[in-house]
């Protein structure tokens, strides 16, 4: 993991302090809530229905057991003893109080993590794939490349005050676990005819109101050629992205309403003028500096398979469940990669108490090289367990709830805080994905559906990702009652697709028959071993519409 | 409200003439572009200095032939939101070379100089009941930055691999 050198605390300490003295300027009344709220968001201090939300980063999702327990520390100490994984590798704390605010940066900053620019118009935390540096089918580590983003992007002169914030995830594998294409600028590192890494750039991608499927703007951009070409997309973005009508001033608007064609002339116009600045050079020295806290740890020499986890797979039934589900190959021998699965029946999703983080920080040094990583799908990652320690890290994780077997089916639900707690929703969010998961708690059930993703939104900003659910779920109010649209085939990976309107919006209460409905109807459809995907996109949404509103569905839609 | 210069507050020789129809006589003045594009040689003849004030919407590059002529570019914050002046000021330093006095005017806050400063501004007149003192409240936020600009001022990887 990256760890902060001297001028990495000291730029840290400084904006603390210069935010302590803001902070103290708003408690004196010295300045209007108007004036304070830009400068706490940059801190990524909101203001929600009940209490201040403060948004911490998580980069690219790589966390230390160390981190964690500090985590756990503020969560008991300035909060009410949980925290919420948010869908970009965030940690949100729900009941911080402003003037203990500071104290909390304090904490955070004794762990090299802070919550700078996790709101705000400006660059936002960098995501990225959570199996980082351990999937079998990577190209390339995205890490450093992260690390180096996130630094270049931290108060940058420049493009502090964008028209809107600005989201950047970036994958090192093919299999795109990241979302990258529903990014501001999303980036794979890909191979070019040549053998040579570098990065396809995918720009104007979002979701909220208008989503988009991001644009390739670039098939492949040299690696040493990243911060300049970054550069010249934000600096089109600054001076041309729209700020009249902030629905409207996302990077996304831009890149359709010129087309991706003039937007991408306009970004190598800036970038022919810029490339060659030294402002921007990376010495090799840096890059290598960084690339050097992501090698590899001292993995043991094992053997795949070990006679431990093929005898338990015979004769328990639930941990072959959770070793089918949860899972993941490593690309060392030996060794695994598990998910924690932050969607136990009934809970809300992605979040974790104060106790649940100290045990899990103590399993991370136990089994994981003191090492976990955050997922965009709201679970935590094991990402170097010994393959025969899988069942005794089972057996400690049913222990703790963290061990249901759903990863990517049905249950790992994506959803937004909704109106629980958040000032914008239009309705809750958490309580369909708590019902959901209750209704669906069989796991043979969960296993012979597959791969299938719930998102579930409280409102049209969809922070919980609902265009891209395989069935996406977005809250909506009529004459004051809470009701709930659904949308089919969504997918946030490489074959990214918005999901389409099943039909007219129907009552909490309703949710789960009909989604009980659409699987059926799945399962009666699909061929062989195809999933849930597929099968749509191969039937269509007739069949769907007809199972969830009978026969009147074609009137009704 | 005040102007800042160095540090501290100077008296500013120039009348902002850029939303008046009547052109003071016998001052320095600072017009807008449209003022300059219709009475260019009558603004000339005056033998006084000039200066060009530029909207948030109004790039540099339109004048760059023309720099020569202005002792200051104001460039506009018309709210501190709106952050494109942050980018005509380094494009105005770095790409077409000016020079001379690069002036922040409109909402211009103290939590933002140092941005400013950074991106090539080098006088500002700050909306603050104390200008100087805003100034000097904020002067000592930042000692480290992970970017290069125009300013010449080491990174944070620069200085890592000096040593």
């Amino acid at each position: 993991m990256y760890r902060y050198d001297e001028f990495d605390h000291t730029l840290v300490a400084e904006r603390i302090a210069t935010f302590r003295r803001q902070v103290q300027r708003r408690l004196s009344g010295d300045l209007t809530e108007d004036q304070f709220k830009p400068l706490r968001l940059m801190n990524g201090l909101y203001l929600q229905l009940h209490a201040y939300m403060l948004r911490v980063n998580i980069p690219y999702g790589c966390l230390s057991a160390r981190q964690l327990r500090q985590l756990a520390y503020i969560a008991r100490r300035y909060d009410r003893n949980f925290g919420h994984f948010t869908t970009r590798q965030n940690i949100q704390y729900n009941w911080i109080r402003l003037d203990e605010t500071p104290d909390v940066l304090a904490a955070l900053a004794e762990v090299e993590m802070n919550a700078m620019q996790s709101s705000g118009n400006c660059v936002r935390n960098i995501t990225a794939d959570q199996y980082a540096g351990r999937a079998r089918d990577e190209v390339e580590d995205p890490r450093p490349w992260c690390e180096l983003i996130r630094q270049w992007s931290i108060l940058h002169p420049e493009f502090s005050y964008l028209p809107r914030k600005f989201k950047i995830a970036v994958s090192g594998a093919p299999v795109d676990r990241a979302a990258v294409k529903f990014h501001d600028v999303g980036l794979y590192l890909r191979r070019n005819a040549d053998g040579v890494v570098g990065f396809e750039v995918i720009a104007g991608g979002g979701q909220g109101r208008l989503p988009y499927v991001g644009h390739t703007i670039r098939d492949w951009l040299p690696k040493e050629d990243l911060l300049s070409y970054l550069e010249a997309i934000l600096r089109i973005y600054n001076l041309g992205g729209r700020r009249d009508n902030p629905q409207k001033a996302r990077i996304k608007v831009q890149v359709n309403a010129l087309g991706p064609d003039e937007f991408r002339r306009l970004v190598d116009e800036e970038w022919a003028q810029i490339r060659r600045s030294a402002l921007l050079a990376v010495p090799r020295a840096e890059i290598e500096r960084i690339a050097a806290y992501f090698a590899d740890p001292a993995w043991e020499v094992l053997a795949d398979d070990p006679v431990a986890v093929t005898r338990q797979r015979g004769v328990d039934p639930g941990f072959d469940d959770w070793y089918r589900a949860n899972v993941v190959a490593h690309r060392t021998p030996g060794y695994a990669i598990v998910n924690l699965s932050l969607k136990a029946p009934g809970i809300a999703p992605g979040d974790l108490t104060a106790d649940q983080m100290d045990k899990v920080a103590d399993l991370a040094d136990r089994f994981s090289i003191g090492e976990l990583r955050v997922s965009h799908r709201q679970n935590l990652v094991f990402p170097d367990v010994r393959q025969g320690d899988l069942p005794a890290l089972w057996q400690e994780l049913r222990a703790l709830s963290l061990a249901t077997p759903n990863i990517g089916q049905l249950t790992d639900i994506i959803a937004c805080p909704g109106l629980d707690f958040c000032s914008l929703a239009n309705a809750r969010a958490i309580p369909v994905a708590q019902d959901l998961s209750r209704h669906f708690g069989d796991a043979a059930v969960l296993q012979d559906v597959g791969e299938l993703t719930i998102n579930i939104s409280g409102c049209m900003n969809a922070c919980g990702h609902h265009h891209v659910g395989n069935i996406g779920i977005l809250g909506v109010e009529k004459n004051g009652q809470e009701f709930y649209q659904l949308t089919l085939g969504g997918s946030s990976g490489e074959d990214a697709s918005l999901g389409d309107r099943l039909g007219r919006s129907i009552s909490a209460a309703d949710v789960p028959p009909a989604i009980d409905a659409i699987v059926a109807r799945y399962r009666a459809l699909r061929l062989a071993d195809e999933r849930f995907l597929d099968t749509y996109r191969r039937v269509g949404i007739e069949p769907f519409k007809e199972a969830v509103y009978g026969a009147r569905a074609r009137e009704v839609a | 409200m005040g102007l800042v210069r160095g540090g501290s507050l100077v008296p500013d020789p120039f009348t902002d003439a850029s939303s008046l129809g009547e052109l003071p006589a016998g001052v320095p003045l600072i017009i807008s572009l449209e003022q300059w594009q219709v009475r260019r040689d009558e603004l000339l003849a005056r033998g006084q200095p000039l200066g060009l004030r530029l909207r948030s919407d109004q790039s540099p590059t339109r004048i760059a032939d023309d720099l020569a002529h202005f002792a200051v570019v104001a460039l506009e914050f018309p709210k501190y939101r709106d952050g494109r002046a942050y980018t005509h000021a380094r494009i105005l330093k770095e790409r077409l070379g000016y020079t001379g006095e690069i002036r922040a005017v409109g909402d211009v806050l103290q939590e933002q100089l140092h941005f400013m400063q950074r991106c090539g501004f080098n006088s500002f007149d700050v909306v603050a009941p104390d200008a100087e003192q805003a100034w000097r409240t904020v002067a000592g936020d930042h000692t480290v930055w992970y970017q290069a600009t125009g300013d010449g001022r080491p990174r944070a990887l620069d200085r890592r691999h000096r040593r």
